[in-house]
């Protein structure tokens, strides 16, 4: 624990921008995990006596066409989000890293199909793939993270698969294979570890970006459904008002961008810190390898 | 090089048909009816059985799938791509009336870009760590957070609070009246512009800073040449490598982006036709439209590995 606090504060000194970053994110998933405590309101009553009121003292980032409380719907916002955001990280860059894994490791014939299948998957512009998918299996809860979730797996794929091909050649690599371990073991107990630090960096630096795919779904009416309060739905309705009033279209844009900046700084600083391969420097090179 | 053309060639168009085949496969798996979605449910249930079949037969949806899917192969290959469920017209007669107003809005916001992210990126890697470089990465890192579809929307707003101005919302092309035009694609272009420029700009100082602590740039500086020819005839297209294959991802982005900053200006384009697509769940429209976006970003990325060969010319496809 102690150790932990030492490293934390090193990290800090180091990257104060990135600190700072994720001291906002902890703010922001403590409000979505105490978002009933929190909320002065219920994010789904309508009041009818207060229908499109601007921020006063009794609701502090006013209320939409139906009374709703816009303070109230902007934190419980944070839970889809964030909710959405994280388990398509975690569930795209975990498959994605898997599969880079066996394709590092194993090479050969499963390699080259697998490039080929993500070589695919990247053709197709994020937002539009998901907008696609979600479109095929329909717009709950989970359908939208799993369209999140396969927009990241070839980017888990393409850097864990460079992680496990350097990592095969090393020396306690060869051991393993030579006391006859089998494939399965070698990847799991030999390369898997290594493969930790990247994939920490990648699921942190991907979280930004998951945020934005799953507001710019809810804008467009392909994610999570209404009455669910989410940023992007948020937005969605306040321009459905012929004059839309301006604390409606601000405060859930502001929520999205101040939670994806957060995000980003954190991800560089761990990124820096981690793993200097996924520096923007080896990115290039990687974005520029693929298509050889 | 003729020889890398053609295996690129190959290798793309093995792609575009995975690309088509998953779209294809994505899209035939939609739980549920399509004509439910067409007619919706009370007009569906209304229906006598043999109708609703005659209807599929005429869309041509009850053909088993590999005929499907070969006749949407012959209908690129017609080029007329098929027909809307709604609309009368054709999916090609739709791509090409909507599709200018969005290729002007993504080359503009490429020049933007550009404009904006380059000098910004070459003025702090001159002076790294000043207090104008400070600004600027501040400034790009914001830019890379805010979501284009919420700036956007504010833009709209602040337009029509303190101006009561609203942009045209019915396709003007830049042929028939140049002025109209712009006024609709000046807003998403900027906003595009502005979010690639800030990536382009932290791209362009990164590539800068290591580029200027080469020898041949010490060697130019020590023979007496002005700083700015330092730059722009030495260092500059040394690190402009990078920059391109970013702007190259980039698109990507704004291919996606631009869906959503087209909704928020109201901007008649190509994204708009496929959120109102996947709305009223038209698959032959949503297929063509996600093929056509992919097939825009694999021919850009070719293009950007060519680009390689001519800037640098140490790099010779074999």
């Amino acid at each position: 624990m102690k150790a932990l606090a030492i490293e934390v504060a090193r990290f800090s000194r180091r990257n104060t921008l990135s600190a700072i970053g994720g001291l906002i994110g902890l703010l922001i998933m403590f409000t979505a995990l105490a978002a009933p405590l929190l909320a002065p309101r219920d994010p789904l009553k309508a009041d009818f006596r207060r229908m499109n009121k601007p921020p006063d003292a009794q609701s502090l980032l006013g209320t939409d066409q139906v009374g709703r409380d816009t303070l109230s719907r902007v934190i419980y916002g944070a839970r889809t989000s964030l909710f959405v955001a994280f388990s398509a990280v975690i569930l795209g860059t975990t498959v994605g890293s898997l599969w880079g894994v066996a394709c590092g490791y194993l090479r050969g014939r499963f390699d080259l199909v697998s490039q080929r299948i993500m070589e695919i998957m990247q053709s197709f512009p994020d937002l539009i793939l998901a907008m696609a998918i979600s479109m095929a299996i329909g717009t709950g809860l989970p359908a939208v993270i799993f369209a999140i979730a396969i927009t990241r797996i070839p980017f888990g794929g393409r850097v864990i698969r460079s992680v496990a091909l350097s990592v095969r050649e090393m020396p306690y690599v060869e051991a393993g294979r030579a006391s006859g371990a089998s494939a399965l073991r070698v990847m799991a107990f030999h390369v898997l570890p290594q493969c930790i630090a990247p994939y920490l960096v990648l699921a942190t630096t991907h979280l930004g970006v998951a945020i934005v795919i799953e507001a710019a779904l809810g804008f467009l009416g392909v994610g999570v459904p209404p009455p669910t309060p989410t940023w992007g739905n948020m937005l969605a309705d306040s321009i459905t008002a012929l004059v839309p009033p301006w604390w409606l279209a601000f405060f859930p844009g502001l929520a999205i961008t101040v939670t994806v900046l957060a995000f980003n700084l954190l991800g560089d600083g761990i990124r820096d810190t981690l793993d200097p391969r996924l520096s923007p420097a080896f990115l290039r090179m990687m974005a520029g390898g693929r298509r050889a | 090089m003729r020889k890398y053309l053609a295996r690129r060639a190959f290798y793309a168009a093995i792609t575009l048909f995975g690309v088509s085949l998953s779209v294809f496969v994505i899209l035939r798996v939609l739980p549920g009816d399509p004509l439910v979605a067409i007619l919706g449910a009370e007009g569906h249930a209304q229906m006598k059985p043999a109708d609703r079949a005659h209807i599929m037969a005429d869309l041509g949806l009850s053909d088993p799938l590999p005929v499907q899917y070969v006749r949407w192969l012959g209908d690129i290959a017609s080029g007329h791509l098929g027909k809307s469920f709604f609309r009368g017209d054709t999916v090609a007669a739709q791509i090409l009336h909507r599709g200018p107003i969005s290729a002007e809005i993504a080359v503009l916001s490429l020049i933007v870009s550009w404009l904006v992210g380059l000098p910004v990126g070459i003025l702090s890697a001159f002076k790294p760590n000043s207090m104008p470089d400070a600004v600027a990465r501040a400034l790009s890192v914001t830019f890379i957070a805010i979501p284009g579809f919420w700036l956007g929307m504010l833009i709209v707003l602040a337009l029509l609070f303190w101006f009561g101005y609203k942009a045209p919302i019915v396709i003007v092309h830049v042929w028939d009246n140049p002025w109209q035009n712009l006024q609709i694609v000046v807003g998403p272009a900027m906003v595009l512009g502005l979010a690639q420029g800030a990536y382009i700009a932290r791209m362009s100082r990164s590539c800068m800073l290591e580029v200027i602590g080469e020898d041949f740039v010490r060697t130019a500086r020590a023979k007496g040449l002005k700083e700015w020819l330092v730059v722009m005839r030495h260092a500059l297209p040394n690190a402009l490598l990078p920059v391109i294959t970013i702007s190259g991802v980039l698109l990507g982005f704004v291919l996606g982006g631009s869906v959503a900053v087209e909704q928020a200006f109201g901007v008649p384009g190509l994204g708009r036709a496929l959120v109102t697509a996947v709305i009223e769940r038209d698959i032959i429209v949503v297929q063509n439209l996600v093929l056509l976006y992919a097939v825009i970003f694999v021919a850009v990325n070719i293009l950007v590995d060519l680009s390689y060969a001519w800037l640098d010319p140490r790099i010779r496809y074999g």
